[in-house]
């Protein structure tokens, strides 16, 4: 079944990262998958945000107007991008930043201080696959191993960074369980 | 095994497995990724990278390249493409091979970097000097921008003339998973045309020039000219067909917007519309031959491309002769398949107005 993705927030967060690791992550797993960053203005500071789709069959358009899950680093991509979530969906933010979003009836909304639980970890720059743990532990698209491969295949260049990541996704899995 | 690319760079990849060993070109943005791979990994694999000065510059040094029978190829977008013309026209005019890419972005002039259809004119009708045409792929997904990298190159040897692949912001900048083709090592010397320096059968060496500046075989120009490009036009056309066997409405679409209009097609066929799909592949040459089956069937075309006025449509209207033809132009944004559907809906209730 087709589930459609939006990841937004500052640039340099690492939102689009976010966004290709979970992109990466359905490929590996012989998923049909789009990803597409927004691109035009953006600069460090400002919001970026990028989109996925993943599906079983081919996927005709890139582009996507109803959002199954919101991953959100910011208040102006909340702003944005909440009138297109779609009844019933699930709204992930960074409670570290978004310190005042408003109720969401209807959609499933998961609060997860991502910013903070990657400062304890002494890995600040870990914040964008706290997030993406935590959209894994407020889905069932993939299990946390297939999550895992994802990254590490991303990664495969960079070892060092292994446990760092993988830190950072179980703390941001847990913590979505728990909501 | 599939591999998660970005458009740009699958396509650069795709031209290096092509045993494309020359690139000269300069960044703009929506194509800069291309450049950016090359420059990284092409003299890695026993090719040459030049960020040039210019454009001009970087399509100048692909004539040098191509006339010595290397696979060159340069790519631009926007302002930087039509700085290009002239060096496509001295490509056609010395029948040399190259690719040139544009990674189409928006608008007149400097216009805007976000993704856009606007240089269809541009690239199918001559956008240099003299009149002749050029063999002009139009990808739709990052797969098609390796598959059509690829053959790019192999039309532009098996035709002389150089190939224009027309990608978009949208194709360049996105990523899909994609199936890489095996390796090919290009030999630069197999073909007798190239500048080799002397040999016994060319005693003071080989020229390459235009053919009727210094040949002054003006009776044999035309005729050369007319066969060659008939040949070409008969034999390149590529298209594909979506829903075509009962369809009154038929879609024309190519590149990112034929994926919006796949997805209009299908919630059409969920209401029980008899709509399909032209998606040309070659814009140059246009697929007259799919035209030519459904001219018989259909009741009207409705094209759809992401500029301000329409500019395939025109084509359209010529192939799709004796058929009503309307036109959504999308403009800045990309199509949207609901008004496409409304579209279709005022073409079957005759509130929708024909352009031709």
């Amino acid at each position: 079944m087709l589930q459609q993705f939006i990841f937004a927030g500052f640039g340099g967060q690492g939102i689009l990262t976010a966004g290709l690791l979970l992109a990466n992550t359905a490929s590996v797993h012989g998923k049909e998958v789009i990803w597409m960053p927004s691109y035009g203005s953006e600069m460090r500071g400002g919001t970026a945000n990028c989109s996925v789709k993943i599906d079983d069959e081919m996927i005709s358009s890139p582009f996507i107007k109803k959002i199954d899950y919101l991953v959100v680093m910011n208040k102006p991509s909340l702003d944005k991008f909440l009138p297109q979530v779609k009844e019933g969906g699930t709204v992930i933010m960074d409670s570290s930043i978004i310190t005042d979003a408003p109720e969401m009836p209807g959609l499933h909304r998961v609060c997860v201080p991502a910013n903070e639980i990657c400062e304890k970890l002494k890995n600040a720059r870990g914040a964008n696959i706290c997030m993406l743990g935590a959209l894994a532990g407020s889905s069932d698209l993939f299990t946390k191993e297939e999550y895992e491969a994802g990254i590490n295949d991303y990664f495969a260049g960079k070892p060092q960074f292994h446990e760092g990541n993988m830190a950072a996704f179980e703390e941001g899995y847990q913590c979505a369980k728990g909501e | 095994m599939k591999k998660l690319m970005k458009g740009n760079n699958a396509l650069a990849e795709a031209a290096i497995l092509a045993g494309c060993r020359f690139f000269a070109g300069y960044p703009i943005t929506p194509q800069t990724e291309i450049l950016e791979y090359l420059a990284k990994n092409l003299p890695e694999r026993g090719g040459h990278f030049v960020q040039t000065e210019s454009e001009l510059a970087g399509i100048n040094m692909i004539v040098g390249a191509a006339a010595t029978g290397f696979r060159a190829m340069t790519s631009s977008a926007g302002p930087g493409f039509s700085l290009k013309q002239e060096g496509i026209s001295y490509l056609c005019s010395m029948e040399l091979p190259a690719v040139i890419v544009d990674v189409m972005r928006y608008g007149i002039g400097l216009g805007n970097i976000v993704l856009g259809q606007g240089d269809y004119f541009q690239a199918v009708k001559g956008g240099g000097h003299g009149g002749y045409k050029v063999p002009v792929y139009a990808p739709s997904s990052v797969q098609e921008n390796v598959d059509y990298i690829t053959l790019a190159f192999d039309t532009a040897e098996a035709y002389r003339t150089p190939v224009l692949l027309l990608s978009d912001g949208a194709i360049g900048q996105m990523a899909e998973s994609v199936e890489l083709p095996e390796a090919k090592e290009h030999d630069p010397d197999k073909y007798d045309w190239t500048l080799k320096g002397r040999d016994a059968a060319h005693p003071t060496g080989r020229k390459m020039t235009d053919r009727i500046y210094y040949d002054f075989k003006y009776n044999e120009y035309d005729p050369h000219i007319r066969e060659r490009y008939g040949k070409m036009e008969e034999e390149l056309q590529k298209w594909e067909e979506i829903e075509l066997a009962d369809a009154e409405v038929i879609l024309v679409s190519y590149g990112i917007s034929s994926r919006v209009c796949k997805e209009a097609v299908k919630l059409a066929r969920r209401k029980g519309w008899k709509v399909g799909m032209i998606r040309p592949i070659t814009l140059w040459p246009f697929p007259k031959k799919a035209f030519e089956k459904t001219n018989q069937t259909a009741k009207a075309y409705l094209s759809v491309e992401m500029n301000a006025c329409g500019q395939m449509v025109e084509d359209v209207a010529l192939y799709g002769r004796g058929v009503s033809v309307y036109s959504y132009p999308s403009g800045r944004v990309i199509a949207d398949p609901e008004v496409i559907l409304q579209k279709i809906a005022g073409i079957f209730d005759g509130t929708e107005k024909e352009v031709f």
